[in-house]
């Protein structure tokens, strides 16, 4: 029997595998297809103060091996989040939940922040500074080593769960971002949000996307997520929870042999919605074939 | 919504750039006309969401018109080949909402989706005027289908190639068809103009980009007036006055 538990800041994970916020809802719309419990953990949709709509479709679209979203937030608002999303997931999972939130500002991050830790359904505060399709919030406080230092230290003054920091791969140097992060209080990283992309209607002569630009993601993007991973678990100590591009057991293994110790998987949600269930279905068997008696084991041996 | 492997049974040309594939395989989840099915396609990212045309317990019908490299890749599939297809998607038209007679506007590939509800409808008994609109005589699809359902069939091409020459809308105003509810499928600049211009209660069929064709990325929101409604989960059936054109 091999073990796939895995340890984020306390919280048990009975495996790593983890849906990434946005390519999930808010858990409860899948829990019609499958039995939740296989996961280790779900990553909630984004959420911000106010209730948003989000961009104008179109938001999403295609590219070779992957795709690009331009969603833009969309969500109910913190209120309601807490009030009825959190319950709703709760009912139907028990493993660790993930209440991921974004803002236009420090104040917003810390309201919804100490909103979202005082729920007593979440397990890990996952904070969202890299979100590419806002304007003026998100990826402002990701980009800014100065600013994501400021941002986690408000959040940990409010939250006594483990608070996550989400990093956007569209700096020059994560590292720097991350040992902000770590810095300023941190208790963990989640990385890589999506990597900001465009497509052109070639013969409408105009961007696919409403918002023209948006969030690139899907396998494509998986070497670069790898190398960023990898270069923070060699700056950083605070545990990271892998993410883009991951599609299969083995990129899971791969992603914990970069650093990680959670995976979360994204995209591939999109086009095979079985996926999470599938690859924790795999992992014990994938384990077996390389030797891996414990995922702790490997957890940043590259 | 289920996901199931399907062999291709047929694969066929049925009028200009539009074509019709029959998939052999669980149709349990579908259960209502408008619902879609989500098709895997190796080497393309993202699914192809397809409305399904109609079903039997041996498989089910798909209407689709080539509009990009993907159906492109589909129009060239041959019979026998799998397919991995999520089935049972969206909530699909209400035929319980037309009390006598219906009418159908239907534009271009949008006659599809509505051959099911059609087929619903007279099983309940209700007369149902179907009005199908293309831009010329050669994408004229499933005229003889819904013929053979009992409808009355009405075409219009903006070319005049073939029935009232204009648009659906042009071809109401000659026919004048009686109803108490009406369903639209078609380009949204249709069914817009089909919803401000007739009377009563009706249905339309949204359709836009999707992500994952399931409720779960939020990639196909919709205003609406009981606000944002994702057309793969909520729709994308929806009713006239809860659309915000």
């Amino acid at each position: 029997m091999v073990n796939t538990e895995v340890n984020l800041c306390g919280v048990r994970l009975k495996n790593p595998v983890v849906p990434a916020s946005g390519t999930f809802g808010f858990g409860v719309e899948m829990a019609g297809c499958y039995d939740l419990n296989v996961l280790g953990g779900i990553s909630l949709k984004g959420t911000t103060r106010d209730a948003r709509f989000g961009n104008e479709c179109p938001r999403i679209a295609e590219t070779p091996s992957g795709m690009i979203n331009s969603v833009g937030l969309q969500n109910p608002g913190i209120q309601a989040f807490v009030e009825q999303k959190l319950p709703m997931a709760r009912k139907c999972f028990s493993g660790a939940l993930i209440a991921n939130i974004s803002g236009f500002s420090v104040d917003e991050y810390v309201e919804c922040c100490a909103k979202a830790d005082a729920a007593p359904e979440t397990d890990i505060i996952e904070v969202n500074i890299s979100c590419p399709n806002v304007h003026g919030g998100g990826l402002a406080f990701g980009t800014s080593a100065k600013a994501a230092a400021e941002v986690t230290a408000a959040v940990k003054a409010v939250c006594r769960k483990p608070v996550f920091i989400k990093l956007s791969p569209n700096v020059t140097d994560i590292t720097e971002i991350a040992r902000a992060c770590q810095d300023a209080g941190a208790d963990g990283l989640t990385l890589i949000n999506t990597i900001l992309g465009m497509r052109i209607d070639i013969k409408r002569r105009k961007p696919v996307l409403a918002n023209k630009y948006g969030g690139f993601s899907g396998q494509a993007v998986f070497p670069v997520a790898l190398r960023m991973v990898n270069q923070v678990a060699h700056t950083c100590s605070i545990p990271i929870m892998g993410c883009g591009g991951v599609a299969s057991a083995e990129d899971v293994i791969e992603m914990m042999m970069a650093g990680a110790t959670a995976v979360q998987v994204g995209a591939e949600n999109l086009r095979n919605p079985f996926v999470c269930k599938e690859i924790t279905e795999k992992l014990p068997t994938v384990m077996e074939s390389l030797g891996i008696e414990s995922l702790t084991d490997i957890i940043g041996i590259v | 919504m289920k996901q199931s492997l399907y062999t291709i049974g047929s694969n066929v040309c049925v009028a200009d750039k539009t074509w019709r594939m029959r998939l052999l395989g669980d149709t349990t989840e579908l259960c209502r006309g408008g619902q879609f099915v989500d098709v895997a396609i190796a080497g393309r990212f993202l699914r192809r969401p397809i409305a399904a045309t109609c079903w039997d317990e041996k498989g089910f019908d798909m209407i689709y018109k080539v509009v990009g490299a993907g159906t492109d890749e589909m129009s060239a599939m041959q019979p026998d080949t799998v397919l991995d297809v999520l089935t049972g998607l969206g909530n699909g038209f209400d035929s319980t909402l037309t009390r006598k007679a219906a009418l159908v506007v239907c534009g271009g590939v949008g006659a599809s989706p509505a051959f099911t509800l059609v087929k619903d409808l007279r099983a309940e008994g209700k007369e149902v005027t179907v009005v199908l609109g293309f831009n010329r005589e050669c994408e004229v699809v499933l005229e003889n289908e819904y013929r053979a359902l009992g409808a009355q069939v009405v075409i219009a091409t903006m070319d005049g190639s073939r029935g009232v020459k204009g648009l659906v809308t042009d071809a109401i105003s000659a026919v004048k068809p009686q109803y108490d509810h009406f369903y639209t499928c078609g380009p949204k600049v249709m069914m817009k103009s089909v919803c401000e211009t007739l009377e009563g209660q009706g249905e339309a069929s949204l359709e836009e980009r999707m992500g994952c064709g399931c409720g779960i990325c939020y990639g196909c929101t919709c205003h609406t007036t009981k606000g944002p409604k994702r057309i793969c989960t909520d729709g994308p059936v929806f009713s006239k006055e809860d659309i915000i054109w």
